[in-house]
């Protein structure tokens, strides 16, 4: 999707004025974090299992091109096929071209970030092929023609009412009179719409949670089932994934499932876990008969060994949008793009250039909710505030705020003038803040005041008033 | 011109600040895949004896809306699976793998039992398959693909019913993928489940069978060893 | 108690200007914990406005002067969980291309520490004499919160003080919304923060609200003000030090 990172401050404020997504958002802003939580206080190892998990990580990052050769060398011994794509472009010719040669009309999709991130749905369409999204977040979005607000509860920006209208205009099979009130009807419904789907596709395309390179696997982890219906039914199954998935063994494949459903959704473990290898086997009776994995650069190997590496280390769990206050106060189509939070706030700019995505890692109020929830341990506030160095460096923050700041710098470290004038500032605000104590407005502060009052000084500053405490004998204090 | 495959890997290395990675190293890394070591494993389930470990299992299978009947043996299967059946309303169906652990089950002493053994077809609504093992620590039944156990019938049907020894439980993941690899070849299919189909998608609130099965249903039978 | 301990107090900038009264209250809880008290002239700021706009050079400088005002003293202390943050967790990683100075950042980040924090932790404090009969709640700044691990010590302090009943505050973890230019670069986003935090605080029925970062409180103190709320707002030293009683809240009034 063509990215509108940078309007995000208008996004925001449409976002904000939505009630509809406010109260969406409302829900999601309590749950989430709450079932988290009783989840980690289950695993008394948890603390422990992030620092493991970071290791793993780091240590297959060091390594990757390794890892990737011995991947490929398993998906190949195990019957499959590895395409290497260096950008979104070589990755749609290559799902394009697979799709050709089963002469595909239906293709039956997983949820995957990375076939979002390449626009992958629009090419099939744009050539004759039907992608039909059978994850129900993604089904009710594909339906309303947007894009996902969360990058594992799609349609997290919806009340009931809205699936309900989506489904009464694209099932236009169906009884209208029947009632669509209650959630369990809307999945019962989805579930009878989408079987036949399933049923009919040439080709299933999932994404990955991990990529393994012990085996040459690919393990996707889902509570639906409809990953699994997507990869077994069809003649082909296609992976479209990334470099960064990949893991050395399934016992590091273990620790990293182990953080993922806790940190996600409060689950203990998803419902399916799945480790898919190649096609079938000679005298299996069902899987796909061709198993095809694209993988994916599109601008990761660019951030090896760079200020940036850390964001690798991404499940893409959504603990950081869980408990973001920002995203929790906007939802996700602000950001833009195919990743919001906090985890969009630095690797949007990484993916599609900081000139677009420069508000993402601005919006932020480096309360470090996320990091201190990243099952990985990534520095995100940090990696946010590099963004802004290079911003900054390229003068590419607003000219009014770099000026403003260079020129409080320049005073600051020059003490003498700074405490005068520091004082002089707190004596005439203090003294034009009268009898209120505050300012209902002020000249030059119109942002803070238009949405809240200013304490006013107490008057003298700190320095002067402890100067002039210094000079007096002591007994006088 | 240069391969994407060749690009990405310079790109690698080039990041990474190295050309290729040396024999030593690659032999030290290979050497840690070959070995797969654990990770730290939760202490869990890993330190109860075999009975907790069972209980445990169907107390963390029971918390996902998986239903589990202990039966004390094989022979208590058939009777099992035809109350449950009635009890939840279903016709007297099923599918079954074909997998021969299942064929020492006393079948015939329910003949209004409807079996097929197969895959799964879409007109099916209640399937029956081994597992190769149950994961205590979550509640997790692992099953893997084969000639014997067709993956459509853990995801076709409606129902799915699971028959389980006591002696198949185990305590992790880790302890499954050990199972797995003891196999004679890696199967296409490895399925960790862990209770039946759910989604939150709508308002946060969980519905079960989005498009798996709605039930998963686990018959435990408890003096009978793990199938060879 | 433990020895004395010769303290330089870092004022902080908002201190300075906004609120002396806080910075008094920490000299006089800092010298009951046994401290001489000390306040370097040349200060003026941590550098964080500077820092968390990516003017790294800019923080680069503000940051050689902390390090040169504040050598020689045995701690540093900061009635701000963020500034103190700012020099005992970032101030190495500005010089990290620079031995000398990352030595220097280094040596000090070891012996700097938000007020409360120190007062605990440090001087084993374990009560205080003031006396204040109000129900208050708390918000837990951000900074001091995740970067310095502050939590425990003021409510172990406030529960000391006569009189006082704390309820906690619901989400009391979540960030209030000022963030230093967060505030004044994305308004709205900001707007919503802290209206979610002015309503939270309405809803505990506490009759104030305390917090150890003067920013926190001037977003909090301006939104409760904006809303017409009687609740007031103030610096946890302030009731520590038994100073309450005497000093409008912020953003209130002088008697």
């Amino acid at each position: 999707m063509k990215p509108t990172s940078h309007s995000f401050p208008a996004n925001a404020r449409i976002g904000l004025a939505d009630p509809i997504l406010q109260t969406a958002l409302g829900l999601a802003r309590s749950g989430f974090p709450l079932r988290r939580q009783q989840a980690i206080e289950r695993l008394p190892e948890f603390e422990e299992l992030r620092e493991v998990g970071r290791a793993i990580k780091d240590h297959t990052l060091a390594h990757l091109d390794f890892y990737l050769e011995l991947y490929e060398r398993n998906v190949t011994a195990a019957g499959g096929q590895v395409h290497w794509a260096r950008n979104a472009a070589e990755a749609r010719a290559a799902v394009l071209d697979i799709c050709r040669s089963v002469d595909a009309k239906i293709v039956t999709k997983g949820k995957s970030m990375v076939a979002e991130e390449i626009a992958l749905n629009d090419h099939l369409e744009a050539n004759g092929i039907t992608p039909v999204e059978t994850d129900l977040g993604e089904y009710i979005i594909q339906l309303r023609h947007e894009p996902p607000s969360h990058i594992i509860a799609p349609a997290i920006h919806l009340m009931k009412e809205q699936v309900a209208e989506a489904f009464r205009a694209a099932h236009t099979e169906l009884d209208p009179d029947r009632s669509l009130n209650d959630p369990r009807a809307l999945c019962d419904e989805a579930r009878t719409v989408l079987r036949p789907r399933f049923l009919a596709a040439d080709v299933g395309i999932t994404g990955a949670n991990f990529l393994v390179a012990e085996t040459g696997s690919s393990i996707i982890v889902t509570n639906e089932g409809n990953g699994d219906l997507t990869q077994i039914l069809p003649r082909i199954h296609i992976v479209v994934t990334s470099l960064e998935k990949v893991v050395p063994t399934l016992e590091d494949a273990a620790t990293l499932l182990r953080l993922l459903a806790r940190s996600a959704t409060g689950q203990e473990f998803s419902s399916y876990t799945t480790i898919s290898t190649g096609p079938r086997r000679p005298g299996d009776h069902d899987g796909p008969e061709q198993y095809h994995v694209v993988l994916l650069d599109n601008g990761r190997t660019a951030l090896l060994g760079g200020e940036f590496q850390d964001m690798l280390r991404c499940l893409r769990c959504a603990a950081c949008l869980n408990h973001c206050p920002v995203y929790a106060a906007v939802g996700g189509h602000a950001y833009g793009w195919v990743y919001p939070g906090p985890m969009g706030a630095v690797l949007t700019p990484a993916l599609v250039g900081v000139e677009e995505a420069g508000h993402l890692p601005n919006a932020s109020s480096f309360c470090g909710r996320c990091e201190s929830v990243c099952p990985v341990k990534i520095p995100l506030p940090k990696m946010m505030r590099h963004w802004r160095e290079r911003e900054f460096a390229r003068r590419l923050s607003p000219p009014v705020y770099r000026s403003g700041l260079r020129l409080w710098a320049w005073v600051a470290q020059r003490p003498a003038l700074y405490h005068a004038l520091a004082d002089i500032a707190g004596r005439v605000l203090g003294w034009a803040g009268g009898h209120r104590g505050r300012f209902r407005s002020l000249p030059f502060a119109q942002g803070w005041t238009a949405v809240r009052d200013l304490p006013a000084p107490e008057g003298r500053s700190f320095h002067s008033l402890w100067a002039e405490r210094q000079r007096k004998p002591r007994g006088h204090r | 011109m240069n391969s994407a495959r060749d690009d990405i890997l310079a790109g690698i290395r080039r990041g990474l600040g190295r050309g290729p990675v040396g024999a030593e190293t690659a032999a030290e890394l290979a050497a840690r895949v070959a070995a797969h070591r654990r990770n730290l494993v939760p202490a869990r389930a890993a330190g109860l004896d075999h009975a907790a470990r069972v209980d445990l299992f169907v107390a963390m299978a029971e918390e996902v809306q998986t239903t589990v009947a202990r039966v004390a043996s094989l022979d208590n299967v058939p009777g099992e699976v035809a109350r449950y059946l009635a009890a939840e309303n279903l016709p007297a169906e099923l599918v079954m793998a074909p997998d021969p652990s299942l064929d020492a089950i006393r079948w015939d002493q329910r003949p209004l039992l409807q079996i097929r053994r197969g895959r799964a077809e879409p007109r099916d609504a209640v399937s029956l398959t081994p597992c190769l093992a149950a994961v205590a620590e979550t509640g997790t039944l692992l099953l893997v693909s084969g000639a014997d156990t067709p993956t459509t019938l853990n995801f076709l049907p409606d129902t799915h019913i699971v028959v389980l020894r006591a002696g198949q439980v185990v305590a992790s993941y880790e302890d499954g993928w050990d199972l797995v690899r003891g196999r004679q070849e890696w199967p296409r299919t490895v399925n960790l489940i862990t209770g039946p189909s759910r989604t939150g998608d709508i308002e946060q609130r969980i519905q079960l069978g989005a498009h798996g099965p709605r039930r998963l249903h686990v018959v435990l039978v408890e003096d009978a060893p793990a199938a060879e | 108690m433990a020895e004395p301990a010769r303290v330089a107090l870092l004022v902080t900038c908002l201190v300075d200007l906004f609120r002396p009264s806080v910075g008094f209250a920490a000299v006089k809880l800092l010298e009951e914990a046994g401290c001489t008290v000390e306040v370097p002239y040349a200060q003026t700021c941590c550098g964080q406005p500077a820092y968390n706009s990516g003017a790294r050079a800019d923080a680069q400088a503000i940051a050689r002067q902390v390090i040169a005002a504040f050598a020689g003293y045995d701690y540093v202390v900061a009635p701000s969980g963020s500034c103190a943050g700012m020099v005992k967790i970032h101030y190495p990683g500005l010089f990290a291309d620079e031995p000398a100075t990352l030595a220097q950042a280094q040596e000090l980040a070891a012996r700097t520490w938000e007020l409360v924090s120190f007062l605990v932790d440090v001087r084993g404090m374990e009560r205080v004499a003031a006396r204040w009969e109000r129900n208050v709640t708390y918000h837990d700044g951000c900074s001091g919160l995740r970067e310095l691990g502050v939590k425990q010590q003021p409510r172990r302090l406030l529960a000391s003080v006569a009189g006082l009943q704390l309820t906690e505050l619901p989400d009391s973890e979540v960030c209030c919304g000022f963030g230093g230019t967060f505030c004044i670069k994305y308004p709205e986003i900001s707007d919503k923060m802290v209206t979610d935090k002015a309503a939270d605080i309405a809803a505990t029925g506490a009759e104030a609200v305390l917090a150890g970062d003067l920013g926190c409180l001037l977003n909090i103190a301006g939104k409760l003000a904006r809303r017409g709320s009687p609740i007031e707002a103030r610096h946890v030293a302030e009731v520590l030090a038994g100073m309450a009683d005497e000093l409008p809240a912020i953003g209130m009034p002088a008697r």
